[in-house]
This record gives structure tokens, C-alpha cells and sequence, in this order.
């Protein structure tokens, strides 16, 4: 019975958990070794096994490897900013009186409600090259702000973080308010500064919370898509912008390969997995040190 | 972890096909709505009217019969709104228009309903017959064709004492002579992402979409691209620029010349161009000769999973009646398919002349194959361009990947 107790407790969780992420995995995972187009899809054409066919032809293509390196550099960019900007954010809450507060909550609250394809939307009609209040406001009128490989990034990149900081500020100014005030306190009185304490003492005592948002950046940041696709009609000129995920849907549903997306899909999901494993090693090794 | 074991067990049970759609989905009834999707335009009000006007003289033949039409965007998008349709027989309609640049890959998928021994004996000729056709079966009705030509500012042609171009090297000369003029303007629209309007260029050097790496097709893409320049068409703006927005920016006023559609014409004429162009045959590289133009067009098609197959046969062929047809010339500027409506709108039509000119001298065609469909969709050949004009690539490297990718696409389709 003490054995089986933690699998009846697990029960509920995975009554949920493996309907609505097991099933859809499993079906990735069986797609990605069948030559699965639309002909099949629709019953045209017979589906055949090909095995790891689908995984070696994704390896094969220099361009996979290609935007792999360019989304896994993207996504570190986007992580690193969104904790920078959410982390100095939260520190910046709890230094403000309460109205400054509550317009920066509010205001966050609204980038954060934002669905991602509106979010987008905006941003590009922001930064339009003749129609743009950006350009306006700076006098560049014409300014195409989608040409410049590292200029594009910058753009998206500026919208993905708008939009993922306010989850990092407010798990993070939740944190901080619960640290107790005799800590800091003591912190003070032991001639730390602002500076230091923040790195020497919230940020230790904030470590599962920062371990929590920093997995989560790097989930949502590596999964990029709508940004990109709305923003750069789908990869930016000559494909320059082109990320993991939106490889994979023009792969999939734009070329109906639908057995190769599923194989890149499955490939994505492993890196993940792999890149959250090693996290969350690091962190139980530097937690036993302390 | 012994879950995980038992998960990876069940996985290796449970393994089978994945599913396909059912393959009966269609139906006859004789009542309720009939959906039909059309595609969306640049100035939709003109092709709204006529629709709506045959739907008013279909439904009142039909009692208890509503006619639904959805506008589906022309974008690639419209690939997933079909797809959709096709796996999913309660969300497709009856009626779709789709071009025919699409039909071979959507036979494939089996999602069109044969209408070989419904629309026998139609006024079209058999070049447009095959145009609808895959194997021998008739997979829906030619309902207009699109031919594109220059379109050009005949005020700004006067103003500078300029000739409408004869050949592919006197329209760059030209377009270059505007714009050092005039630098507000574009010497000529073009696109990145316009794919018909580069492949002319190709056509008429001699090189062809199955073999864009041969020296002919480079000749072509040398060409295109050459107008994606500073001096022409900077591809700081005109780059990422699809046909579409060529339209928009000839209609707007902003460039001389653009490689327009007939079936443009509406939009232009709703723009600040309007009244001020003219129209000649796009040129070929010999002086006098002319580009051959790609002959695109729409076809109405019965969907397999229709719930109304008669009814939705009869729409078709209301729709895309002559009647109808001569309709949406005049709301749309789109050259029917039926010879006799043809006839009646080319005597009367002085617009026409560049268009059917074109036709006369030769049209081109992509490939009748589900592997064009990958081209199009993996923006092969505007890949190809963008990485010529953003000076990326030269043309040689552009043309060797992207005949490496067109390759692809058939060894795999």
C-alpha cells in the first residue's frame, strides 16, 4: 500500500496530463516514422512505415542546422533579456510608492493579456516602414525595419520579451515580498549594498523561483512562432528570420510533410528536455554547496 | 519511471497507421445551405456584387436552398484552409474556387469530385479543359484566366519623352531613366516574392522552372533581380514585396511601371493611377518580342465532401456561365474562360488587346504536379531572388539551390 500511495496521489495529474499531452506526443512520435502527406491524410494514397527515414532526411538538411543554431541563439538572447528587464523590474516594484506601482502592474498585466498574433500585429504596424508611428516619431520615414537580419531580431525580439516579462517580474516581486524584512535588514546593517544584497541574498533565497522562470523562458523562448510568423511573414527575407518552429510548420502544413514536421517536432521536443534535465542538475548541485 | 517504461510499452502495442480522413463524407441533399468559398480580393466590393447577384437568381430557382459564401485569402494560408476542408469533411464547403496552379495537388489528395460527365459539352477550348484535368478526369470549371502585362504611367512617360519598352534591356534602361527623374518614384514595381512576375523573365531567355540552374534561366533571374536595385526597385523596400503589393504600390501611384494582371484593373482604376496608365505586352529580350506571360486562373470546383453535390454542380455552372462570366469581366476585368463569352468581351474591349496579344504569342504553365504546390509553399524561387537581391548569393549560387530545392520537391512528391 506505502508503495502504491504516491501513484494514487499522482492519479488526478495524470488523468489530466495524459490525455492532453501524452496522446499528442504519442501521435507526434507515430507520425514522425510514417511517410504521412496529405494524400494520405486524405485517404488517397496508402501510408507506409519508413522507419527513421523522416529523422535522416531532417539531419541531412544543412538548413535544419542552420536555423537550430539560429533559434538556440535566439532563444538565449530572449531568455537573458526577459529575466534581465522582468528581475529589474520587480526589484524597481518594490522600491516605488504604490501609484507608480500599480500603473507598472497594470500596464504589464496588459502586455501580458495580449495574445501573441495581436501583440505582434501591433508591433509591425508600429515599426511599418511608411506607415509607422516609430518611424514618424524618429523622422526615418521608409526605414524597413524587416530587411536587416540582426535588425529583424531586434524587433521580435523586443516584442517576444514585452510580452513574456511581466510573468518574470511578478513571480519574482511576489518572491521578494515574501522574503522577510529582518533579513535584509540584517543584510543592511552588516554594511551590504543595494547591489549586494540583491545578488547575495534575494538571489539565493529567490532560486526556485528564478529556476521556475528560467525553465519556462526557455520553453516558451525555444518554441518561438507567432512573432516570427506574423512579423516576418513567415521567416523574413529569404528565410534569414526563420526559427525551429516555423521550420517545422512550413515543413509540415506548407509543403504537407506532415511525417517530416512530426520528426522535426519530436527533435524539438528532446533538445527541451535535454536542455531543462542538465538546468535542473546544475541547480540541485550548486543548491547542495550552499 | 516505471510509468515511462509502461507508456513506452503501450506505444509499442498500440502502434499502428495513423488515421485518415473517412473517405465518404459527401452527401446529395436537396435543401439547406449551400457553402461555397471564393477567394479573397484586393477590391472585393465589385466580385461580391456579382456573386451576390447569382446567388439572389440561384435561390430563387431553389426553395428552401441559402447560399453561404465565405472569402479565403489568396495568401499560402489558403493551402491550410483547403487542407482543412479535405481532412475534415463537416468543415468543407460545397462550391470552392481554387487556382489552377493548385489542382494537381489537391487531385492527388483525392479532395476534388469528379465532374468529367457534368460539365461535358461546355464552350471551352481543350488547352483550358486540360487546364481543370488531371489524368483525363475534368476536376472542376475554368472560370477565368489572368494574363499579366506592363502597366505604365503614361504621365510620367510623356513628361520624360519615354517609349513604352520594346525589350527586357530597353524596360531596365527605362525604369532606370525614371527614377534618377523622378526619385519619389519606383522605375519599376517589382517583387522579391513575386514569383509570376519573374518567371516571364525566365520564360523568355529560354529556362524553365525545372531547370532554373541552366544558363538560359539565369539570363532570366540576371534580369529580374537587376531591377531589384537602388536604382530601380531597392530591395530595402521592394525585397520581401509580393505581387499583391506591387499592385498596391502601381494603383497608389508610387512606381511608373508594374507587370499587372488583367484582373487588376479594378484595383488600379480605384487607385491614384487611375486614368493615368496604359497597357503593353510584357517585352522578351529581342527587341519586339514578347515575354510569354503564365497562365494562371481560377477554376469553380464541386469539393468530394459536399453535402449538396447537385446543387453545388448547378451553382458552378451558374457562376461560371456565360452570363456570368461576361458579369465578372465587367465588375473585375477577369477574361473568361467560355470562347463565346471571350468573343463578346474582346470586341468590344480596346483594354484587352495587350492581354490577348500575350495569349497569342504564348503562355506558360508551372508544373501539372503536387511537387509545384512544395515549391511554392518553401518559397523556392523567392528565396532565390531575395538572396540575389539583398546581394547574398550570386545569381549562380541562387539558381544551383534553388534547382537543387525544385529537384527536391519532385523526388519527393
Amino acid at each position: 500500500m506505502s508503495r502504491a500511495r504516491p501513484w494514487l496521489y499522482l492519479l488526478p495529474t495524470a488523468a489530466v496530463l495524459v490525455p492532453l499531452f501524452g496522446y499528442p506526443v504519442y501521435m507526434l512520435g507515430l507520425l514522425s516514422v510514417f511517410d504521412y502527406r496529405q494524400a494520405q491524410v486524405s485517404g488517397g494514397q496508402p501510408t507506409t512505415f519508413v522507419g527513421l527515414g523522416n529523422y535522416a532526411t531532417v539531419l541531412g538538411d544543412p538548413r535544419f542546422w542552420q536555423v537550430l543554431l539560429q533559434t538556440v541563439g535566439f532563444a538565449a538572447a530572449l531568455v537573458v533579456a526577459t529575466l534581465a528587464v522582468g528581475a529589474a523590474l520587480a526589484v524597481l516594484l518594490t522600491r516605488v510608492s504604490a501609484f507608480p506601482r500599480a500603473a507598472l502592474s497594470l500596464a504589464a498585466l496588459g502586455a501580458w493579456a495580449a495574445p501573441a498574433m495581436t501583440g505582434a500585429t501591433v508591433w509591425m504596424f508600429l515599426f511599418d516602414a511608411d506607415l509607422g508611428l516609430v518611424n514618424q516619431a524618429l523622422g526615418i520615414e521608409g526605414f524597413n525595419w524587416f530587411y536587416d537580419r540582426w535588425v529583424t531580431f531586434g524587433v521580435v525580439g523586443a516584442t517576444v520579451v514585452w510580452h513574456s516579462f511581466p510573468l518574470v517580474m511578478l513571480t519574482l516581486y511576489a518572491g521578494i515580498q515574501a522574503i522577510p524584512g529582518s533579513v535584509l535588514e540584517a543584510a543592511a546593517l552588516d554594511g551590504a549594498s543595494a547591489w549586494h544584497a540583491f545578488w547575495r541574498v534575494m538571489v539565493p533565497m529567490l532560486r526556485p523561483l528564478v529556476t521556475i522562470v528560467v525553465i519556462q523562458s526557455i520553453i516558451w523562448d525555444f518554441k518561438i512562432f507567432t512573432q516570427i510568423y506574423v512579423m516576418t511573414s513567415g521567416g523574413g527575407i529569404a528565410g534569414q528570420n526563420s526559427v525551429l518552429n516555423v521550420y517545422a510548420y512550413q515543413t509540415a502544413f506548407g509543403s504537407s510533410e506532415y511525417g517530416l514536421g512530426s520528426a522535426i517536432g519530436v527533435i524539438m521536443t528532446l533538445i527541451l528536455l535535454v536542455i531543462t534535465l542538465f538546468y535542473i542538475r546544475a541547480l540541485h548541485r550548486t543548491g547542495e554547496r550552499l | 519511471m516505471r510509468f515511462l517504461y509502461c507508456a513506452a510499452a503501450l506505444v509499442v502495442l498500440t502502434a499502428c497507421a495513423p488515421s485518415t480522413a473517412p473517405s465518404t463524407g459527401g452527401g446529395d441533399e436537396k435543401t439547406g445551405t449551400l457553402r461555397v468559398w471564393l477567394f479573397d480580393e484586393p477590391n472585393r466590393a465589385p466580385k461580391d456584387k456579382v456573386v451576390q447577384e447569382a446567388i439572389k437568381e440561384f435561390t430563387a430557382a431553389h426553395d428552401g436552398v441559402e447560399v453561404e459564401v465565405a472569402y479565403v485569402p489568396t495568401t499560402t494560408a489558403r493551402h491550410e484552409r483547403f487542407k482543412g476542408a479535405f481532412n475534415d469533411p463537416a468543415s468543407s464547403p460545397d462550391v470552392a474556387e481554387y487556382g489552377n496552379t493548385d489542382l494537381a495537388e489537391y487531385a492527388a489528395a483525392g479532395a476534388g469530385g469528379d465532374l468529367t460527365a457534368d460539365l461535358g459539352g461546355q464552350d471551352l477550348t481543350a488547352e483550358l479543359v486540360r487546364s481543370a484535368s488531371v489524368d483525363g478526369k475534368q476536376y472542376g470549371l475554368p472560370w477565368f484566366v489572368g494574363i499579366r502585362a506592363l502597366y505604365y504611367r503614361t504621365d510620367v512617360f510623356t513628361e520624360l519623352g519615354l517609349e513604352p519598352p520594346a525589350s527586357i534591356e530597353e524596360l531596365t534602361a527605362t525604369a532606370r531613366a525614371i527614377r534618377e527623374k523622378k526619385p519619389d518614384l519606383y522605375g519599376i514595381a517589382v517583387g522579391g516574392e513575386y514569383t509570376f512576375g519573374a518567371l516571364p523573365f525566365v520564360w523568355a531567355a529560354g529556362g524553365d522552372i525545372t531547370s532554373l540552374d541552366g544558363p538560359e534561366a539565369r539570363r532570366g533571374v540576371q534580369a529580374y533581380t537587376g531591377l531589384l536595385s537602388e536604382d530601380v526597385c531597392p530591395p530595402q523596400a521592394c525585397a520581401s514585396l509580393t505581387g499583391g503589393k506591387t499592385v498596391e504600390l502601381f494603383a497608389g501611384g508610387k512606381a511608373a511601371m508594374g507587370i499587372l494582371g488583367n484582373f487588376n484593373r479594378s484595383a488600379v482604376d480605384a487607385g491614384a493611377a487611375a486614368g493615368k496608365y496604359a497597357v503593353v505586352p510584357l517585352p522578351g529580350f529581342d527587341k519586339g518580342s514578347l515575354a510569354p506571360a503564365f497562365a494562371g486562373g481560377n477554376n469553380l470546383g464541386v469539393m468530394k465532401n459536399a453535402k449538396h453535390r447537385s446543387l453545388a454542380v448547378e451553382f458552378v455552372k451558374l457562376l461560371g456561365g456565360k452570363t456570368y462570366q461576361v458579369k465578372m469581366y465587367e465588375a473585375m476585368g477577369n477574361l473568361p474562360t467560355l470562347t463565346s463569352a471571350r468573343t463578346e468581351v474582346a470586341g468590344k474591349e480596346p483594354f484587352l488587346k495587350p492581354f490577348l496579344d500575350t495569349v497569342e504569342a504564348g503562355t506558360k504553365f508551372v508544373p501539372v504536379d503536387p511537387a509545384w504546390v512544395k515549391i511554392d509553399n518553401g518559397k523556392v524561387i523567392p528565396t532565390m531572388l531575395q538572396k540575389v537581391a539583398t546581394g547574398r548569393s550570386s545569381v549562380d549560387e541562387a539558381t544551383t539551390e534553388a534547382a537543387t530545392a525544385v529537384k527536391a520537391a519532385f523526388g519527393r512528391s
